[in-house]
């Protein structure tokens, strides 16, 4: 599909800026940090994830472990999906009872994500609590959910589409708004 | 991604990518099995039923805990509590289980073509569990997996088949399969339970045990049937031990670190010797755990997600 | 009343006709046969642009009847043979009883004589139900109405019982025909032996299951100096010994099915069990020599093994189903379609194979021929008339035929019995002049 540029909201500068400041209130919120795991969601919350691991790594030395979790098996949305999702490998090869986890992902839209990355985590163990760091915020909540580190809230209509670009897959690091192609 | 088959009836009809696509879901879903709480709710509501119509103990609980640890709803019918022995036909029964809304049947039963036959009035998905001397997509599946495990790739690998070929749908599926990625697949048996004519299936044919184990990879060895040499298939035991058996010193000729695989269930000392069958060098078990990975991966790829225009 | 066919194209080899010319009947014979034979007083029926051949003979069919009413009656199994073109037909005696006494001859006779549409001429068994061991009582079962004999659906096994029935049945001036099949090499197959066999995990019968019995039946035949006729052939291998056979100027005749002709295993692939027959649909090759042997004379008959099951018993595992083709609705317009039209054979030797020949070697003596004083026994044919079979529209109580949806060309519109139309699909203008 086609899809057009309407904004660019985010470039690699202002990325920065917000991922430090991210890191900065997660050291200040978990006093033990050494509790800490980050999980990152495929794709793109795993290397916001890994991100966050080495800016804490930094700022504080400790090492953050992160896990990958692939929510493809909790989805509830399988019959609005085009296609039949492939199923990624999950990998968390640490466990997470009684941890603070970090739960991280690109964007929150509807919420139905975080739920089902939450179904998945409450399976593999019983953390201590969870957390949630999405990079932006766009709104349109379905569920109650509320990130407790945000990048950027972006209002956005629903029509559009929010793209989070990371260096380590796209070449290089911006925010944009899209809109599927066709209409001016 | 590749995969919108209805139905999973053989591997003669899927394509490599196919192939691929399963063996990779299966990875990522061998993970769960090791979970504390081996469950996810991918196939939340579906009911599957489990139509056995052989003795089966492996197969049939691989499906079941497969098919569980998805979350779907799987009952098992097996032939003894069935009412084929009160004379109803195979269609009626099934017609009369898929009334109870299934989403999937498995079947195994002991004539080919039996899930082609269900799938040509059966709304339901059709998963082959094993037909007659057909087919059983599966095992060769879950060989597969576990021969790219322990040698990290399908293409170029010498597999040796061993046994009664003619009969085996464990070694026709593996054939197709191993085929369509590469391998290189050597048949061995006695002449009348491995017709030259086989090779024309995607294969060599072998008499000769000593000469084709030389440099293999892959050593498969079959269950043979007691009950062939009543028909003259080979003359005895005795004979086809020393003739086919997998024995250290034969053994010792496969390439290094050859892997020794059998679907099960094992004669002991007929067609591999104890000490092979539970030395390292056996993956018998990891066949067996990772049947479980490639049945749930076969069970979402078929019944998650989107229901929508399929061929089979 | 008197019936008149007007216009038609003659095809006999028998009595060397090739022409168009009307025919007379009368007194269910065949009264004249010439041109402008005036139509007043009489039933007139336009054959213009159309075959007229002697009737057609089906000298191997199973009607089911007595015992497996089910599957087929000799009612049914008549009328079907009427639609496809057949005047005549001859009946296998593995009935339930088996047709291996004359109380069961007898029983056929007479139901066919209310009830059919066309001749139906029973075989009755060659031994003591079917069983291989005792030889039925022939010179009984020919008083009752028996006009060959034969094991079919199993082979004469016991080549000593063999060699005992052609001696016998040579004194009594009649027929055995052979199930050509060795069952041990058989062995439960279901298909052909081969490839595909192995590639549907399906146990295969070799061809040489066959090709063995058609080789000890050739010397049994030569030794007691016996006629012998082998029935449904199949192998590129039959076809050889055949062939060395007639050089040798033995008396065995042959036959061969449409399906053997035109089917190969290669369309098993579907598992659909009406492509299950014995002895099995064989490979391209096999379908490539036995055309050559209609063509060459080498097989003198075609024959339909008209084996009809009911959809219940087709419709289950492979292994499960019977063997069997319902053949009766379809041969006809198959050679035509896939022979005459394609100018592998003449029309005139269609007429030879589905007529004279099987009158000959049934001993038919006043049918297979349109000659004056013949039986007024007639199939019209219409070679351009183009058809799509359908099942569903059979005659034939069952409908176990692989042929359905098949688009044809060429087609039997009428089927003539004693002066009596049996069969029409031809439009009629209601005119006597």
């Amino acid at each position: 599909m086609k899809e057009k540029i309407k904004a660019r909201v985010m470039d690699s500068k202002k990325i920065k800026r917000a991922f430090n400041r991210m890191a900065t209130e997660i050291t200040e919120k978990n006093r033990d940090l050494n509790n800490l795991v980050i999980i990152g969601i495929r794709t793109r919350g795993v290397h916001i994830a890994k991100r966050i691991s080495k800016l804490i790594k930094e700022y504080d030395n400790v090492e953050v472990p992160v896990g990958i979790l692939d929510i493809t098996l909790y989805r509830d949305d399988f019959s609005e999906l085009e296609d039949k999702h492939i199923v990624k490998k999950t990998e968390i090869n640490f466990s997470i009872e009684n941890k603070d986890v970090l739960l991280v992902d690109d964007v929150l839209f509807t919420g139905r994500t975080i739920r089902a990355a939450m179904d998945s985590l409450i399976d593999l163990g019983r953390p201590k609590t969870i957390q949630l760091l999405v990079f932006i915020d766009r709104g349109h909540k379905e569920l109650p959910i509320r990130p407790d580190y945000t990048g950027k809230s972006l209002p956005t209509s629903r029509r559009e589409q929010v793209k989070v670009k990371l260096k380590e897959i796209d070449k290089k690091d911006e925010v944009l708004i899209t809109e599927p192609g066709g209409i001016g | 991604m590749s995969f919108n088959k209805k139905h999973l009836l053989g591997i003669q009809h899927l394509t490599k990518p196919e192939i691929l696509t399963i063996l990779d879901t299966a990875e990522s879903l061998k993970e769960i099995s090791k979970r504390e709480v081996k469950k996810v709710p991918a196939l939340r509501g579906k009911t599957i039923i489990n139509l056995f119509f052989e003795p089966s103990t492996r197969t049939r609980s691989s499906f079941e805990l497969a098919a569980k640890r998805l979350s779907a709803d799987i009952s098992s019918f097996s032939k003894a509590s069935s009412s084929t022995v009160k004379g109803e036909t195979l269609k009626d029964t099934v017609l009369n289980l898929e009334a109870m809304q299934t989403d999937a049947l498995i079947i195994r039963h002991s004539a080919s073509g039996t899930p082609h036959f269900l799938s040509t009035f059966c709304r339901s998905h059709i998963i082959n569990a094993g037909d007659g001397t057909h087919e059983h997509p599966t095992q060769a599946l879950l060989d597969a997996f576990t021969i790219r495990e322990e040698k990290g790739k399908l293409k170029g690998l010498k597999v040796i088949i061993v046994g009664d070929i003619l009969h085996s749908r464990v070694a026709r599926s593996n054939i197709f399969l191993l085929n369509k990625m590469g391998a290189k697949v050597v048949l061995v048996g006695p002449p009348a339970l491995v017709p030259p004519q086989m090779a024309r299936l995607g294969a060599q044919v072998d008499y000769n045990m000593d000469r084709a184990v030389k440099d293999a990879d892959v050593i498969m060895m079959l269950r043979i049937q007691l009950e062939r040499q009543q028909k003259n298939f080979f003359p005895s035991v005795r004979e086809y031990r020393s003739l086919f058996s997998l024995t250290p010193k034969r053994f010792e000729t496969a390439r290094k670190n050859a892997i020794i695989m059998h679907p099960g269930p094992i004669n002991r000392d007929v067609e591999i010797s104890t000490q092979l069958a539970d030395s390292l060098k056996s993956v018998i078990l990891k066949q067996v755990e990772n049947g479980i990975a490639i049945r749930m991966a076969v069970l979402y790829l078929l019944l998650g997600g989107k229901e929508r225009d399929v061929t089979d | 009343m008197m019936l008149l066919i007007k216009n038609g194209h003659i095809i006999d080899p028998y009595s060397r006709l090739d022409k168009k010319s009307d025919i007379l009947i009368k007194n269910k014979k065949i009264a004249d046969i010439k041109e402008n034979i005036s139509s007043v007083d009489k039933k007139t029926i336009d054959a213009s642009d159309k075959i007229v051949a002697p009737g057609f003979i089906d000298m191997h069919v199973h009607l089911r009847d007595p015992g497996q009413e089910h599957k087929e009656t000799i009612e049914t199994g008549s009328k079907a043979a009427a639609k496809g073109g057949f005047t005549s037909i001859a009946c296998m005696p593995n009935t339930v009883p088996v047709n291996d006494n004359s109380g069961t001859t007898e029983y056929i006779v007479s139901k066919a004589k209310k009830r059919a549409s066309v001749n139906v001429f029973p075989i009755a068994a060659v031994s003591m139900g079917q069983k291989g061991e005792l030889l039925t009582e022939m010179a009984d079962l020919i008083k009752s109405g028996a006009i060959a004999f034969s094991d079919d659906g199993y082979p004469v096994s016991n080549s000593q019982l063999m060699r005992r029935c052609l001696e016998y049945a040579r004194e009594l001036n009649t027929l055995i025909i052979e199930h050509c099949e060795d069952l041990d090499l058989s062995s439960g197959g279901v298909m052909n032996e081969g490839y595909q066999s192995y590639l549907l995990g399906l146990r295969g019968i070799p061809d040489y299951s066959e090709t063995v019995m058609v080789a000890r039946n050739i010397i049994l035949a030569e030794k007691t100096n016996s006629r012998l006729h082998l029935a449904h052939l199949s192998t590129t291998g039959s076809v050889e010994l055949i062939k060395a056979a007639k050089n040798r100027r033995l008396k065995i005749t042959s036959e061969v099915t449409p399906h053997h002709l035109f089917l190969d295993d290669s369309l098993l692939a579907g598992y659909d069990t009406n492509l299950k027959v014995n002895p099995p649909i064989r490979t391209k090759q096999d379908n490539k020599s036995l055309i050559e042997a209609v063509r060459r004379g080498i097989i003198d008959v075609f024959a339909t093994d008209h084996a009809p099951h009911s959809p219940d018993e087709k419709e289950v595992e492979f292994s499960e189903a019977p063997f069997g083709i319902n053949g009766l609705e379809t041969a006809v317009s198959l050679i035509l379609d896939k022979l005459v039209n394609k100018n592998i054979i003449s029309l005139n030797r269609l007429v030879e194979m589905y007529s004279c020949n099987p009158a000959k070697i049934l001993g038919l003596e006043n049918k297979g021929k349109i000659e004056i004083g013949a039986d007024a026994d007639l199939t019209i044919i219409d070679t351009e008339k183009e058809i799509t079979v359908d099942v569903n529209a059979f005659q034939s109580k069952s409908r176990n035929n692989p042929f359905h949806n098949w688009k044809l060309k060429g087609s039997p519109v009428m089927t003539i019995v004693g002066g009596k139309i049996v069969f029409s699909s031809l439009k009629q203008n209601p005119s006597a002049e």
